[in-house]
């Protein structure tokens, strides 16, 4: 039986909760996997080596960044979940600005507060071997993950854009149709074209895709209606640390 | 049990709440010094990064505050930021939003009850060896569970940070056919609330009775959730626009977390709160399963809230089935919202408690600066208390049966550490 450890760096809980949001799943993967310690879900701890850690979370303190080396050794595999993992986070964006000046936004007295200057992805301190897009990340893709790795096999995971999963549900562009600004052409897939199904443009929750061509989306962008501001807002948000260029 | 004069007591972590904190008890011989429940989260600057933003960001940016209560976030932050525009979104409009926030009572409350909470009552670690012992509960649990996932996902286009909301109302509104398929599986979700009113009311519940204030909204008509009038227990109410007059947040060492007071007193907002102020306001079956369930009309048994939450999901099956059957289409999935300089106010019940957002924004709808009070600040306080009181009752038990004894107490208010800033560590120090 495979060993899991899920571990919590700074971050929602969203995508630790998309396990537990497995209802149909969650008690027949408990026959092939073992929860060796899951915070969220069990007081029980065991401790390492673990067959698999999942990593939610981006390292924003001192203590964080020794913490992931700690579970790294531990670790056979090392799985990381979620923009706040994979690339810092919505609180990323203090990397861009003052964070002694943020703290005083926040905290009267922010000397009691320790955090660093950034927010930083888990690839950044220790080798990562795969790693789950999205805020939050998506059910389906975390269980093929989980049983590929169980079943001893690679697990199939996209690196295509939320484009081609718009295709392939038969919706309608958004972007073509409506001129609704939409970063789906550029944001890596995983999703399933949730917002366009919901006459939505893509905000670029699961980051970019591999080789994103931003420089041709722009002028589309442009061309619907978005304006330096927007742009600039719409790249800066849940991926905000990414590789969009 | 330890007789030493002096002991500290470590244990690793609180399990079974969201986020990371500890809590360090300190005794001296069996009087209680201090109990701090320290939230250790690394804070994440919302409120600072929100400045310069668009007016129209604040529900996807702050749905991210925490994974468990995502419509929490973006109904305050929708409802502050209509307000402060002076917009409306129609009856129709709020209907779908009261249906959307159903969805996460249930799932919210009943990952609670099930996976987090009733282990404490039965003595597993958790619900997976819950499970082992009773299958047939924990597989209806994590189907009440999905059913309120539906909703969720029907409504929201997703369970965790759903992204059909905006301010002025949605993108996309449903279909009846959606509705109809949701209401086929809420029928079958009734059946399974009622029956988890029956199995928490038979746990065993140690004896406490909080005497903090209360504070919940109060809605015209229905039980609190998307909207209302803040009122206390001492018979104060006041508007959404005066809650910054009336709870006010302080930094306290220990914490990343802010702690709040009401007036400068120690207050407790979430289930107890709302069923205590409202349990006139719901259904004539939740009140009668609340009945049957042994409790009377008002609850100050925080060991009792699992009871109490467990009504709620009642109540928000029956009201998510009422809207359904009542649904009218909205001709236009969102009304337009257009800025102007203001300040606006919003507040609606987190399955947790009561979540204040306040956004100053200026004529061209960039945020000026922006608050939020999540239900864990405001009642971190009372849980200090209430954990100080059962340690000073409870003071022969051996560390480790007062830990959990601790740890029990902290779990019985659903403290979302994310949300207030959040693993617990617990120290208990005697001198
Ligand atoms: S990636 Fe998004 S959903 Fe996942 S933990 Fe971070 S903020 Fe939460
Ligand atoms: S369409 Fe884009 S923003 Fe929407 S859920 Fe998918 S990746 Fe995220």
């Amino acid at each position: 039986m495979l060993s899991i450890a899920v571990w919590k760096f700074t971050s929602c809980d969203g995508c630790q909760l998309t396990l537990l949001d497995c209802e149909d799943e969650l008690l027949p993967l408990t026959e092939k996997v073992k929860f060796a310690h899951f915070t969220e879900m069990t007081s029980v701890s065991e401790p390492g080596p673990y067959d698999i850690s999942l990593v939610e979370g981006s390292v924003t303190t001192a203590a964080e960044a020794e913490r992931i080396q700690r579970i790294r050794e531990q670790s056979a595999v090392l799985v990381v979940i979620g923009a706040c993992a994979t690339a810092g986070g919505i609180q990323a964006l203090r990397n861009f600005a003052d964070v002694d000046e943020f703290r005083s936004v926040v905290y009267a007295r922010p000397d009691y507060i320790e955090t660093l200057a950034t927010s930083t992805a888990i690839a950044e301190h220790v080798k990562v071997d795969y790693e789950l897009r999205g805020c939050p990340i998506d059910k389906g893709q975390l269980l093929e993950l989980l049983t590929a790795l169980a079943a001893g096999r690679a697990p199939d995971l996209p690196d295509t854009s939320v484009c081609t999963e718009c295709k392939r549900r038969g919706l309608t562009c958004v972007m073509v149709a409506h001129g609704t600004p939409c970063l789906g052409p550029v944001t890596h897939a995983g999703c399933g074209a949730l917002c366009p199904a919901v006459n939505r443009g893509c905000y670029g929750c699961f980051g970019p895709m591999k080789q994103p061509n931003v420089p041709a989306l722009v002028p589309l962008l442009r061309r619907s209606g978005m304006g330096d501001d927007e742009l600039h807002l719409v790249f800066s948000t849940f991926n905000t640390a990414a590789e969009w260029s | 049990m330890t007789h030493r004069a002096n002991r500290i007591l470590q244990v690793a972590g609180l399990a079974r709440v969201e986020g990371e904190g500890s809590l360090h008890v300190r005794t001296k011989g069996d009087q209680v010094e201090s109990v701090e429940l320290a939230i250790y989260e690394p804070p994440r600057f919302f409120e600072a990064f929100l400045r310069g933003r668009d007016f129209r960001e604040p529900p996807d940016i702050t749905a991210r505050v925490c994974g468990i209560c995502p419509v929490a976030y973006q109904l305050s932050a929708c409802r502050a930021i209509e307000d402060a525009c002076g917009a409306d979104v129609g009856h129709r409009l709020r209907a779908l939003r009261r249906l959307l926030y159903c969805g996460e009572w249930i799932s919210s409350h009943t990952l609670h009850i099930y996976l987090l909470h009733a282990p404490d009552f039965l003595g597993f670690p958790d619900g997976i060896a819950m499970a082992a012992a009773h299958r047939e509960t924990v597989e209806r649990g994590l189907a009440l569970k999905k059913a309120g996932n539906l909703i969720m996902e029907t409504i929201g286009g997703r369970a965790i940070h759903p992204v059909n909301v905006r301010v002025g109302g949605f993108y996309r509104v449903p279909e009846f056919p959606e509705l109809r398929a949701l209401a086929d599986t809420l029928r079958h979700a009734l059946d399974d609330a009622l029956e988890t009113v029956r199995w928490v009311s038979g746990f065993d519940f140690p004896d406490l009775d909080v005497p903090h204030d209360l504070l919940a909204l109060r809605d015209t008509d229905g039980y609190p959730l998307d909207r209302g009038e803040p009122v206390v227990s001492t018979g104060l109410r006041f508007p959404s626009s005066e809650f910054g007059e009336h709870v006010a947040e302080h930094q306290v060492p220990h914490s990343t977390a802010l702690h709040a007071r009401l007036d400068g007193r120690m207050f407790l907002t979430g289930p107890l709160a709302r069923y205590t102020l409202n349990s006139d306001r719901l259904s004539p079956l939740a009140v009668s399963v609340a009945a049957d369930a042994g409790l009377e009309t008002s609850c100050r048994n925080p060991f009792r809230s699992i009871v109490v939450r467990a009504v709620e999901v009642v109540y928000a099956v029956e009201e998510a089935l009422r809207i359904i059957e009542t649904y009218e289409r909205p001709d236009r999935p969102f009304v337009e919202v257009s800025p102007r300089a203001a300040v606006g106010h919003g507040i609606t019940e987190a399955p947790r408690g009561l979540l204040y957002h306040r956004y100053e924004i200026d004529a061209g709808g960039r945020i000026l600066s922006a608050d939020i009070v999540p239900p864990t600040a405001q009642n971190q306080p009372a849980i200090e208390h209430d954990v100080a009181r059962l340690v000073g009752r409870h003071a022969a038990l051996d560390d480790h049966a007062l830990v959990s004894l601790c740890e029990r107490a902290i779990r019985n208010y659903d403290p979302c550490i994310s949300c207030s800033a959040h693993f617990l560590d617990l120290t208990r120090e005697h001198r």
